[in-house]
């Protein structure tokens, strides 16, 4: 399914009626999630910070389910998705404090960068291992229906985590027991390397859905609109007792899987260079400029506003000590144990491995 | 107080935990209908009904990846896996999941779970019915482990282990469920995480069990007093975080030290002790400590009263331990 049509223009069949205000909220908040993506990669190659992890030509599938899902419903993350929690209101402060691992990090810098979590904005955390994120989608949903919440769990996964055991023990889950939880697949053609036909046999990511019973659909996944409609249809089934949805977000990855990825062995220039005619960021500024809602100027403006800030939460950043030592032996338990008091105690009075430049 | 074995006594604490909070519920494969394979959850689900005692789908990642999913939602869920055999398809689901995600969320999250899976051998269960695995689960930083030996301490345990706000891997002696009986009160009543019991005081010599092998070291214990060799016997009860005070406190007094698990020996649980009483009571010691075990094979079906550490191999360690 596709809502805006190459020429900017909406197919009035799918427009899902958003009022023009919206529409540009969410134009904005893309290029604000590609303007920290681009900022993070460069800090990144110049060493300031060890890893990131981006969403460069995803970023309609990502605040397209953030916009459509309610303030009540969960996001379960897979790890490409701070766009969705900035879009609810995280601070960008605190993410660049987390990419610095610093003592800003909501993390106490005990993970890798974006591994973000944030109970107040009901977004669960990011763990590495594919696909473990999609059961606990469903058992907060199970958790939401027997507690007779109206909220449902949108859970975010890409193409190779369809080959997990989690996925597929997640979805029969759901089906069976109804739960209030949509399935996002975000597909955007690879595995780090692995290319969606190498992946599945099947056709589509979709026909998995098909077997555990679950309504699935498969839409333009960088037409900000077409998925804002395919989720709020989901949300609707939830709210009305229908259990599962499957939507699979038709993407592509225009960057590298991480900062530690190099692209080019594995696909073209000239394949990337065609999909970056579907940007979805080009396409939605095409709607809004035939609108008159929008143009180069404020264009201009807005992408100033959005690099300024972030370029300030980065020196900020720079400026914070490191995490503290001792908060490694925090939260492995709810009350500290005998054996990590002893550890915390040898650990802190031990001696010092301290940066890596000190090594010989 | 009601004469219960372990799987009644087991039953009646998910009982009184489900009467005391709405939120917890058990999942798994035929708790429900069938009341379990080892019909320790029997009765449940005609009290409860199936929106608190949950059938479930066969699939261990399932059950607890969603049960993971449940508790960081407010609701507290008891999970059974059938056989210990059988958690590894769930294993990363509880060692990069469920053990990580307090620590990975400064706190914001965490998942007050329990998984309750009988363990062990001598039942003739062949490979896949008699695993002991509780050392990789010790050996995860933030999983609880917990193994009861007699049906009071079991209940207690249960109830003290749905409480706990991290989360619990309950190991149940499948050999001694329905060997073993005593004295339960019928209302539900916690036992503290942490705390080992000395079973039978003795002044000669230190012997560390738990689970179904309690009751050999018991055995084995009073076979060597006749000769005069006056045994204390420690039950664990919770393996993780071990009781390391009431180990290293018996360790000094006798100065001796046996030590009995089912588990094979290589990096077994029995390992760590013996290092935790080294580092703490080495100037104590009057013998080199010993592990009695399981082999290092694959447990075994015709012969796994050999493989088993039964009281005719403790016998022996003790008898050597104490003359050394």
């Amino acid at each position: 399914m596709h809502v805006i049509r190459e020429d900017g223009s909406l197919d009035p069949q799918f427009d899902p009626g958003l009022l023009i205000d919206q529409v540009v909220a969410l134009y904005k908040a893309m290029v604000r999630t590609r303007i920290v993506d681009d900022r993070l990669e460069k800090i990144q190659r110049q060493g300031r910070i060890p890893f990131h992890v981006g969403s460069l030509g995803e970023e309609a599938a990502i605040i397209g389910v953030a916009a459509a899902l309610g303030d009540r419903d969960w996001i379960v993350p897979c790890y490409r998705e701070v766009g969705a929690l900035l879009w609810r209101g995280y601070p960008l402060q605190r993410y660049i404090d987390h990419m610095y691992g610093n003592v800003g990090d909501p993390l106490r810098g005990r993970q890798m960068p974006d591994h973000t979590f944030s109970r107040a904005h009901r977004y669960l955390s990011v763990s590495a291992p594919i696909g473990t994120q999609i059961p606990h989608a469903v058992g907060l949903a199970m958790a939401a229906k027997k507690r007779g919440l109206d909220e449902c769990v949108g859970v975010f996964f890409g193409d190779g985590a369809t080959s997990s055991n989690d996925f597929h023990a997640a979805l029969n889950f759901a089906g069976v027991y109804q739960a209030p939880v949509l399935f996002l697949c975000r597909n955007n053609g690879y595995a780090i390397s692995l290319p969606t036909d190498q992946q599945t046999a099947v056709a589509t990511m979709a026909e998995k859905a098909d077997a555990y019973q679950i309504p699935a659909d498969r839409v333009d996944g960088n037409d900000v609109l077409a998925v804002w409609r395919a989720v709020r249809e989901g949300v609707r089934r939830a709210a009305d007792g229908g259990g599962p949805t499957f939507i699979e977000l038709m993407t592509y990855r225009l960057g590298g899987h991480s900062t530690s990825d190099d692209p080019r062995i594995y696909r073209t220039g000239e394949e990337v260079d065609a999909r970056r005619k579907s940007d979805p960021l080009t396409r939605l500024r095409k709607h809004i400029e035939r609108r008159d809602v929008w143009n180069d100027e404020l264009d201009d403006e807005w992408r100033e506003i959005c690099d300024a800030e972030v370029r300030q939460c980065v020196r900020r950043a720079e400026e914070k000590p490191a995490a503290e030592l001792r908060e490694m032996f925090v939260d492995v338990y709810a009350e500290q144990p005998w054996h990590l008091r002893e550890q915390e105690a040898q650990c802190v009075n031990g001696p010092r491995a301290g940066s890596e430049e000190n090594d010989s | 107080m009601t004469e219960m074995n372990l799987v009644q006594a087991i039953n009646s604490g998910l009982r009184g935990a489900m009467h005391e909070d709405e939120n917890v519920l058990v999942m798994g494969e035929d708790v429900g209908r069938l009341g379990g394979v080892f019909r320790v959850t029997q009765g449940l689900h005609e009290e409860f009904g199936p929106d608190r005692v949950l059938d479930t789908p066969l699939s261990e990642t399932g059950i607890l990846g969603t049960a993971i999913g449940m508790a960081l939602y407010g609701l507290r869920p008891v999970s059974e896996i059938q056989f210990a055999d059988f958690i590894y398809p769930g294993f990363d689901q509880l060692v990069n999941e469920a053990a990580k995600y307090r620590y990975r969320t400064a706190g914001e999250f965490h998942v007050p779970m329990v998984v309750r899976t009988p363990y062990g051998g001598g039942i003739r269960g062949g490979q896949y019915h008699s695993q002991s695995p509780e050392a990789l689960f010790i050996h995860t930083a933030g999983l609880k482990v917990v193994c009861p030996s007699n049906p009071y301490d079991a209940k207690g345990l249960l109830i003290q282990a749905i409480r706990d706000e991290d989360p619990v891997i309950f190991f149940e002696p499948k050999r001694a469920y329905r060997a073993v009986k005593m004295d339960v009160p019928e209302v539900p009543y916690a036992l503290p995480l942490g705390e080992a019991k000395v079973v039978r005081p003795g002044e000669h010599l230190t012997c560390v069990a738990w689970g179904a092998m309690l009751y050999e070291a018991f055995a084995a214990a009073e076979e060597v007093a006749k000769r005069g060799i006056d045994v204390e016997v420690i039950d664990l009860r919770t393996l993780w975080p071990v009781d390391v005070d009431s180990v290293v406190t018996s360790a000094k007094k006798t100065g001796r030290v046996v030590i009995v698990h089912e588990a094979p020996r290589t990096c077994g649980f029995g390992g760590e002790l013996v290092a935790q009483i080294a580092e703490r009571a080495f100037l104590h010691l009057e013998a080199p400590p010993v592990r009695v075990t399981g082999w290092d094979t694959p447990f075994p079906l015709t012969h796994e009263r050999e493989y088993l550490p039964l009281a005719h191999r403790i016998v022996p360690a003790l008898l050597e331990t104490a003359r050394y």
